[in-house]
């Protein structure tokens, strides 16, 4: 059955999948940079306003975040399960723990959009739209803060959701036996997403809840 | 579907078996379908290589625009909206759909797994992929030139960018996409490279092209998106008022140019090191000898990589900066410098001793090093802040990298075209032609930058459609140069071409290359060798005779 999955330019499976997950990683690299830009914009305008900018953070809940938070570190552990599961060819258990995480990026989202249901309502939006009770414009370092904490939330809950999508296509691999201990490097590679959207929320949890 | 039936029209043999005659790529199925659904790299490369032609051909006709309107102190053809326009789309187009995947996507794709004895690039699928991602990239900057154009220049700085009423936010889209082409390819090259090198290649077996390949590579996934990222911000809020660069909202507009530098300058090391990679295998092929130093020109590369992320600054010492940043981003630019210096010793060092061969591609490495050297070194005289307060924004710049990013990557782009032509195609060119035209180019193109470093340093600001007369004659120089320069193109092509169909066959190795790709037939099969290489040399081993060093390289 080997033979059958080796694509011809590779002459072992073992460096065919030794290339699929040098490939995950490498992209892993790339896409880290992605959200390295919007790091050094949110580096560089905090130091720029310091007081201003964490004004639009006193409107994030904590508990929410901290919420999101476990929720996901929670889920990567599921996610690390289902791998030992399906490396141990115990396929349905590991579709089971993927199932379980896509469910957990699900709760994440929903958790998230309440609280920009709440953002809304208050009036804590991007740029223009920003604009505190009475009418008045806030001052714009809080103005920027509160236009980075939309496009950084809200490009992490877009690769939530291609994470999920991820996993749950592997998840249902795994219902249907496609894969098990022979071959499972595209479960690990779903996985290895997983944990980046994870580890980037590490990292913006403490700068958009805990900090201000 | 199964490949019999894909491949019903080839002879009943296997392939690898012993003495099998597999016909040639080109030949393997004819088919259109079989092309626009290839997974052959050789294929996707020459897809590639027909596309970077077209929008080099239709950026140079942008650029005859801008030169012939420059060609009176007043309008001469155009308006000063169509001017800035047309500034805009030839930046465009030759930046991100000529000079960066031209020599990656074209001969990369080509010789890469011939050069490390494999069948394929590790992802054929993703490599297809890259070819369409970077049509769509095409067809969406296409349809912003004709929907308004964009009147920015190729640098986008906001708050022109986010204000201007042209397609800026379409332009942005289609560079994205383009960014995502460039990552998918070099995403397949770095795995490739780890995975897919034949038996007994060992890294420092391999020729110095797959190095240049390597760093090209790393740099296009670290750059690239932090671009990709800021030119999506400038769309968002050209579109949508997103603000992020606007000080109505506390924006800062001179992030938006850390972000972008940070990114352009390290892509014109996306550029230029193809082109080095390029000149190392022409150098040694044609002057017979092994590098005079393999691992400096191999490392130097890694180096200019690495240093070129820390440079960006240096585009901005007129943008509000302190002298101590200024000092720094300087010396760091210098690094660059000696980087490329130890680069150029080395290459010309490889002469001697050589017994050099004297043709078109020698030609455009004399030019290269010429251009090159000549470039570089007014661009450690801009990285002097001193000197640059009187020369930013001038026709110097333009000069300067004109000098560098053209002359460097075109005229390594043409030696390639030269020098690997026998291997894609099986045929030769006409050699006196070939020397011919080569002249052409570099006289038309000296003529038409060298007058634009005297028009900067006079202090003829970039991007205007009128002058005041005194710059006249110089302008007028330079627009000769460059319809030179284009009907020496013009030529190169043509003589390519008649090749294709005309040429003398070439056989496997015309050259008397020692680098692996010509081991195999010209045009290779298509699946590149006969039977997978075993790799038992390195890539210039020179001082055996020809049959020796085939020999080394024996079928497993
Ligand atoms: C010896 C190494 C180099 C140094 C020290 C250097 C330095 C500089 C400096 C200081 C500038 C800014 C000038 C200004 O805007 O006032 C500049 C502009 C530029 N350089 Fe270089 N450069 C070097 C090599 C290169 C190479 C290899 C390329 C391309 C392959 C290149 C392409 C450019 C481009 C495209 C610009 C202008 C961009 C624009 O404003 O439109 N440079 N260079
Ligand atoms: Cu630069």
């Amino acid at each position: 059955m080997h033979a059958s999955r080796l694509a011809e330019q590779f002459e072992t499976i073992e460096k065919q999948e030794h290339a699929a997950r040098l490939a995950m990683w490498v992209f892993l690299g790339s896409e880290t940079l992605l959200f390295g830009a919007l790091f050094a914009l949110y580096g560089a305008y905090r130091v720029m306003y310091e007081g201003e900018f964490v004004e639009s953070l006193h409107h994030n809940d904590v508990l929410l975040g901290t919420t999101n938070t476990v929720i996901l570190i929670t889920s990567s552990f599921t996610v690390a399960l289902a791998i030992h599961f399906v490396r141990a060819s115990r396929s349905g258990l590991a579709a089971l723990m993927l199932g379980v995480s896509t469910l957990f990026g699900a709760a994440f989202l929903v958790v998230k959009f309440t609280e920009y249901a709440a953002h809304v309502r208050e009036g804590v939006l991007p740029a223009g739209m920003y604009s505190l009770a009475a009418g008045q414009q806030p001052p714009g370092g809080a103005i920027i803060g509160a236009t980075l904490y939309w496009l950084m939330t809200g490009l992490h809950a877009l690769h939530v959701v291609a994470g999920m999508i991820l996993l749950a296509v592997v998840g249902i691999g795994c219902a249907r036996k496609v894969y098990s201990a022979e071959r499972y490097v595209a479960v690990e590679n779903a996985g290895l997403y997983w944990h980046l959207v994870d580890l980037v929320w590490i990292f913006l949890w403490p700068l958009f809840y805990l900090t201000d | 579907m199964s490949e019999a039936t894909i491949d019903a029209d080839l002879p009943a043999v296997d392939p690898r078996g012993a003495g099998a005659e597999e016909p040639d790529y080109l030949r393997a199925e004819t088919s259109v379908r079989s092309w626009l659904l290839t997974k052959d790299h050789k294929r996707i490369a020459i897809m590639f290589y027909a596309s970077v032609i077209v929008f080099l051909m239709l950026g140079g006709l942008f650029a005859l625009i801008l030169r012939t309107e420059l060609l009176t102190p007043e309008k001469t053809i155009i308006d000063a909206n169509t001017y800035n326009q047309m500034f805009t789309l030839h930046g465009v187009t030759m930046v991100w759909l000529f000079m960066i995947p031209a020599i990656p996507g074209a001969f990369g794709n080509f010789v890469l797994p011939l050069m490390l004895g494999a069948k394929d690039l590790a992802f054929p699928r993703i490599n297809l992929a890259s070819y369409y991602v970077y049509a769509l990239s095409a067809i969406i900057m296409l349809t912003a030139m004709l929907a308004g154009g964009a009147d920015t220049g190729w640098t986008f700085y906001v708050p022109y960018s986010s204000t201007s009423p042209t397609a800026v936010s379409w332009m942005g889209v289609g560079i994205f996409v383009n960014g995502v082409s460039s990552i998918m390819t070099a995403l397949n090259f770095i795995v490739t490279t780890h995975t897919l090198r034949a038996k007994g290649l060992s890294w420092h077996r391999m020729p110095l092209f797959i190095w240049s390949i390597y760093g090209t590579s790393v740099i296009i996934l670290f750059a690239t998106p932090v671009l990709g990222m800021s030119l999506t911000l400038v769309a968002l809020d050209h579109s949508f008022g997103l603000g992020i660069f606007d000080p109505r909202y506390g924006g800062d507009p001179v992030l938006f140019q850390h972000l972008f530098w940070f990114y352009s300058h390290p892509a014109v090391y996306i550029m230029m090191l193809p082109a080095f990679g390029v000149i190392s295998e022409v150098v040694c092929s044609f002057s017979h000898n092994p590098p005079a130093s393999y691992r400096a020109i191999a490392y130097s590369s890694l180096g200019i990589a690495f240093v070129g992320f820390f440079t960006w600054g240096h585009h901005m010492f007129v943008a509000g900066m302190s002298e101590f940043d200024a000092g720094i981003f300087g010396a760091l630019s210098m690094f660059v410098a000696i980087f490329s210096a130890i680069k150029v010793f080395t290459w010309v060092a490889t002469l001697r001793g050589g017994s050099i061969s004297f043709a078109t591609p020698m030609l455009y490495f004399l030019w290269f090093l010429f251009l090159f050297v000549f470039g570089g070194m007014t661009g450690v005289a801009v990285a002097t802040q001193s000197l640059d307060v009187h020369w930013h924004d001038t026709y110097f710049v333009v000069a300067h990298f004109h000098f560098i990013m053209v002359g460097g990557t075109l005229t390594s782009f043409l030696a390639a075209a030269h020098y690997w032509f026998p291997k894609m195609f099986g045929k030769l060119y006409d050699e006196r032609v070939g020397l011919l035209t080569s002249v052409a180019v570099f006289i038309g193109f000296v003529f038409t930058f060298l007058p634009q470093f005297l028009l900067g340093n006079a202090g003829m600001p970039r991007r205007y459609y009128s002058y005041p007369e005194q710059y006249q004659w110089l302008n007028v120089l330079s627009t000769g140069g460059a319809w030179l320069l284009g009907a020496g193109l013009l030529l190169t092509l043509a003589n390519l071409v008649i090749a294709l169909k005309w040429g003398r066959q070439a056989g496997p190795n015309p050259w008397g290359s020692r680098s692996f790709e010509w081991i195999t037939a010209s045009p290779p099969s298509k699946h590149n060798f006969e039977s997978t290489p075993l790799v038992e040399r390195s890539a210039y081993e020179y001082d055996l005779p020809e049959e020796v060093a085939r020999a080394r390289v024996p079928a497993r």
